[in-house]
Order: structure tokens, then sequence, then C-alpha cells
């Protein structure tokens, strides 16, 4: 499978990262060599198979409604790019 | 007594023939010497090891010491220590100093182990080779024109040039057990759901799996005995009664029903690396098991399916990395979107932003029946397929990877060629079975070649003895590099 560079340009749109014309066509000629690769799946009846999401058969537990971690928040603020007065900061987003 | 096993480094400490604090600063002295070249730690902070020595000699002292105490333990760089730097070999998070422990790291301080340090990595856990982690790859100490394999590729170099008693990995695709195999070591990655993955930083969680990486079968016993256990606060921790890893460390093999499966041996396997598989196999003969060929029919499909199931759950895991409350932030932008496209793209390193592209394809409206259904499909006839063998013999043995540990740089250009240096891996991880790689001989190169054990599931015991059995006839695992 091959793919185009607008595919490429709208696969790196949805994942937020940011790339130049030369990163576009690189990525896609390595990306399309990995696609190769993968569809070598494409040819197996998979036809009546449950799809495995996880390798345990496991039900999602729920814990108890109840509080369990303490407030750390100057802790955690501390290792962030921009904070002010308990609010992380990022670009304006509303006029 | 850098060759001691654990148990015996455990016995000195109690006997008080030497100190925690000397025994760390031995480490941190072969670390100041030889990790220039092999590059194996990212992070080193002596003032916070030797103050761990200090409390573990005060147990010793009033003889509380656990079976781990004082004994230094590198720790891969994926696991958040509260108070060190931990990076997951990307520039992301060059400047994160985690605020609070992984359950692994808790569980290692509660038994009075040293925290020697951080193991460098490929970019978060991305790679077979240590080549894609940002503070640059690591050397293997057996040859350091050689890659130690990879993700897991400081913690294993780590163990082979004696700068750590033991070491702790992590396993997506056979990060663990690939980079065991090309630095002559020992490592088991657990049956999934064993060990907590609370402050392991995510690559694919339904794969993602801790484990210990030593010089010794019997080592990983020990190390299992603090890493597993219930943790609640990782949503798929079993909850299952606390194992003793060492029980069936003495029990013989007689009756053993080794499975070989057909494809493990085809095309694509170096034939120096066969050559060594089959003398191991014969030394097990020998040790009393059987042999039986099983055949594992889907398991040629496992590279295909990983490459679409781990980016797919890559891309989502690698979201929270925007640059707003840790990690790092690009230093110009004009807007939000710009801000999170700039930071990822400069934060992320090739493997990584490839891989995150393959995910967020794969997952993309139009393509998520064909690519990431269908791998969820097939994944199951690769599960189900090791279940019928499983059925005809105790334990799965083969190769571990196809070759001995390549030069750094051979494989760089060509992401598809890297992805199958874990041919004979991934398909344990897609199972969720436990797998373990021991040294079995030298290959053409004269460089380590590794031997998998696979286990059905929760046999990490019975595949630790297996192990050992093999261990105490032979003496692959106590080969250790000049350096």
């Amino acid at each position: 499978m091959s793919l185009t560079i607008s595919d490429v340009q709208k696969i790196a749109r949805l994942a937020r990262l940011a790339m130049n014309p030369n990163e576009i066509e690189a990525a896609r000629a390595q990306l399309s060599g990995i696609f190769e690769l993968i569809a070598e799946m494409q040819a197996v009846n998979t036809t009546g198979i449950e799809p495995m999401s996880h390798a345990q058969e496991l039900s999602q537990r729920l814990r108890e409604d109840v509080v369990c971690a303490t407030n750390q928040r100057e802790a955690f603020q501390a290792i962030a790019p921009q904070v002010e007065s308990g609010l992380y900061l990022v670009p304006q987003v509303l006029e | 007594m850098l060759n001691l096993s654990l148990q015996k480094i455990g016995v000195a400490l109690r006997a008080k023939q030497i100190s925690s604090v000397e025994l760390t600063q031995l480490y941190l002295d072969r670390i100041a010497t030889h990790n220039p070249v092999l590059n194996a730690y990212v992070t080193v902070e002596a003032h916070k090891s030797l103050a761990q020595a200090k409390a573990a000699d005060a147990m010793l002292a009033i003889g509380s010491a656990q079976a781990l105490t004082g004994i230094p333990i590198a720790q891969k760089d994926i696991f958040c220590a509260q108070g060190w730097r931990t990076t997951c070999g990307s520039k992301m998070l060059d400047n994160f100093i985690s605020p609070y422990d992984a359950h692994v790291i808790t569980q290692f301080n509660a038994a009075g182990a040293v925290n020697l340090g951080k193991t460098n990595m490929d970019e978060f856990a991305m790679g077979s080779s240590n080549e894609t982690s940002y503070f640059g790859p690591v050397r293997n100490p057996w040859n350091i024109k050689a890659v130690p394999g990879g993700s897991s590729g400081g913690a294993a170099s780590a163990v082979a040039a004696r700068l750590c008693a033991a070491a702790t990995g992590t396993d997506t695709g056979g990060s663990i057990r690939q980079p065991a195999a090309l630095c002559g070591i020992t490592g088991i990655k657990p049956t999934y759901g064993t060990v907590s993955r609370y402050g392991m930083i995510a690559f694919a969680s339904s794969l993602d799996q801790a484990g210990p990486m030593a010089r010794s079968a019997e080592d990983c016993a020990l190390m299992l005995n603090v890493m597993t256990g219930h943790d609640p606060r990782d949503s798929t921790s079993l909850v299952r009664d606390k194992e003793d890893y060492t029980r069936e460390l003495n029990k013989p093999l007689a009756g053993l029903r080794i499975g070989l499966p057909r494809e493990f041996f085809a095309e694509g396997l170096s034939q120096d690396v066969a050559a060594c598989v089959q003398a191991a196999v014969a030394e097990y003969q020998k040790l009393g098991a059987t042999v039986v060929e099983v055949s594992l029919p889907n398991a040629k499909l496992a590279v295909p399916v990983y490459y679409v199931l781990a980016p797919a759950e890559a891309s989502s895991n690698l979201s929270r990395f925007d640059g707003v409350r840790y990690g790092y932030r690009a230093p110009d932008y004009t807007d939000l979107t710009d801000m999170y496209e700039k930071t990822r793209a400069q934060g992320f390193g090739e493997e990584v932003k490839r891989r995150i592209m393959i995910g967020t394809y794969v997952l993309s409206h139009g393509y998520y029946d064909a690519y990431y259904l269908q791998a969820q499909k097939i994944r199951r006839l690769i599960a189900q397929d090791f279940v019928a063998a499983f059925k005809q013999c105790d334990v799965i043995m083969g190769p571990t990877s196809p070759s001995t540990a390549f030069n750094l740089g051979e494989k760089g250009d060509d992401p598809v060629q890297m992805y199958l240096s874990d041919i004979y891996t991934i398909a344990v991880n897609l199972a969720g079975l436990p797998g373990m790689s021991i040294p079995c001989g030298t290959g053409a190169n004269g460089l380590p070649v590794g031997l998998q054990i696979i286990g059905d599931y929760f046999k990490e015991a019975q595949m630790l003895g297996v192990a050992h059995q093999y261990q105490l006839a032979t003496d692959w695992h106590s080969r250790a590099p000049n350096i």
C-alpha cells in the first residue's frame, strides 16, 4: 500500500505533529514500507473470530467512590511548563 | 562480589562482610569508569543511592533485612521514581522530575533495595537497538561497536558489564528478552497483569509488562518476588495470591516436555543462532527432558499485527504529551494547536513520531475495521495457537532473536528490518504469556545467543526452574565480557 502526501498531511494533523514538506515525504516513504508489512494481515480469513483486545479476559474493576488521593497541586504544578495562581497556562483559545 | 548471586550478596550483607554503602560505592565507581563508553545509565545520583544504602545498613544492623535489602538495583528510566529525573529516553521528559513512585519502585523501596540509577532505553520503549534514545545509543559490553538490543538496552548492558547487581526492564514486544539475549544475560517477562503498570510510562497498555533482568534465573526469581503482586492502582493488575518464584528452582527436569515450534526454526534464523539453540535443547534432553514438535501457524503474523496494535495504543497513550502539564514545551508558538504541534514535533524523536502516525492512521475513520479490528482478530488466532501447543508440552523453546547483536547504525535507515528483530518475541506479548531469555552460547561473531523459554500462563516459577537447571549444568550465564 502506498500513502499519498495528503494522507500523511492528514495523519500528521490528527496526531498534532508539525511537519515540513521534506519530513512529510520521508514519512510517506517509510510509512508505506511499514504498511506493506502490515498488509500481510489482510489475506487472513477472520470471519467469526472475536477480536481480542486484551490478554486477560477481565471486566473492569470499579473502586469505591471515596476520596483516596490527597491534594498535591503544588508538587504537580512545580514541574509544569507554565502556571499561575494554581492554573496551567496555555495560549488564549477564546477571543 | 560482582559475580555473586543476589542470594549470596544478601548473605554477605547480613553477615556484615560488606556494607550496602560499600557495595553501592563499588558499583558507583564502576559506573563512573565504564558508563562514559557504555552509556547504560541516563541518570546516576550517588547521594540518593548512598542515602538508601545507609538506611539499608541500618535495617541490616537491627536484623530486619529482607532478601534484597541493601542490594543495588538499576531501574529502567520508564519507571517514575519520586524526586528522580524520569525521561523514558525522550527529550519530551528530559526535564521531568517525577512527583511520585511507580508501584515497582515502591516495592523495591519497601524491600530495602538501593536504586542505583536510571538506565538508558529506546525512546518510550520503541526500538530494538537502543539507538532511538534521545540520550544516545547504549553500547554492548561484549563489543562496543554492537548494539545491546532494546528497548531495555541500558539495563542489559549494565547487568552484563556488572554495573549493577540486577536491573528492571519492561517488555512490550520483546524489550526484556531481546536485549537479554544480545547481552548474554537472563531476563523474564511475566504473564500480563502480574506486575503493576502504575507509574510505568505507558507505551502499549495491553502489552506492556515489567520484569527483571539479571545474571541468572535464580536472581530473576528473587527479583520477581519483589516486583509482583496486586496493585489496585492498575486496573489490569491481577488479584492473585503472592507466589514464591524460587519454589521450583531445584525441581529436576525429568519428564519435562519441551515444544519446539517449527515456525521458529524456519527461514530468517541465522545458522549460528540455530546451532546454539539446538545444542541447548540437546542439553535439556540430556537432563531428562523430552522434545515434541509443535506448530504456531499464525506466529508469522505477529509482527504485522503488533505494528497495528502497539502503535494504535501508543498514539492514544502519547496524546498526553501536550506541553501543558509536564515535560517539554516548544519555546515559540502562535496559538494552542501550534503549541501542541510544535511541542510534539520537537519533543518526540523520529521512531516515536512514526509509530504515533501509524497508530493514528489505523484508528482513523474508514480504516479501523481493516486494520485495528483485523489485527485484534488475528491476535486471538495467535493466542489460540499457544493454547493448542501447550496441550502437547510444558514449555516452548526457540531462539529469542534471529541473530546475535548487530552493529550500531546497521539497521538504522530501515524501520521494517529493525521490526523483524522481534519476530520470535512479539507473539508472546500478544498472547499475554510469560517469556524469558537465557544465554546459551556464542555466535559466529563471538557475541551471546539467547534461548527463549515460553511458559503457559502463570508458569513463571516452572520456567525459572527450567532455566536454573540448565544454568546448573552449563556456564554460559556466568561468562562476563572483558571490559
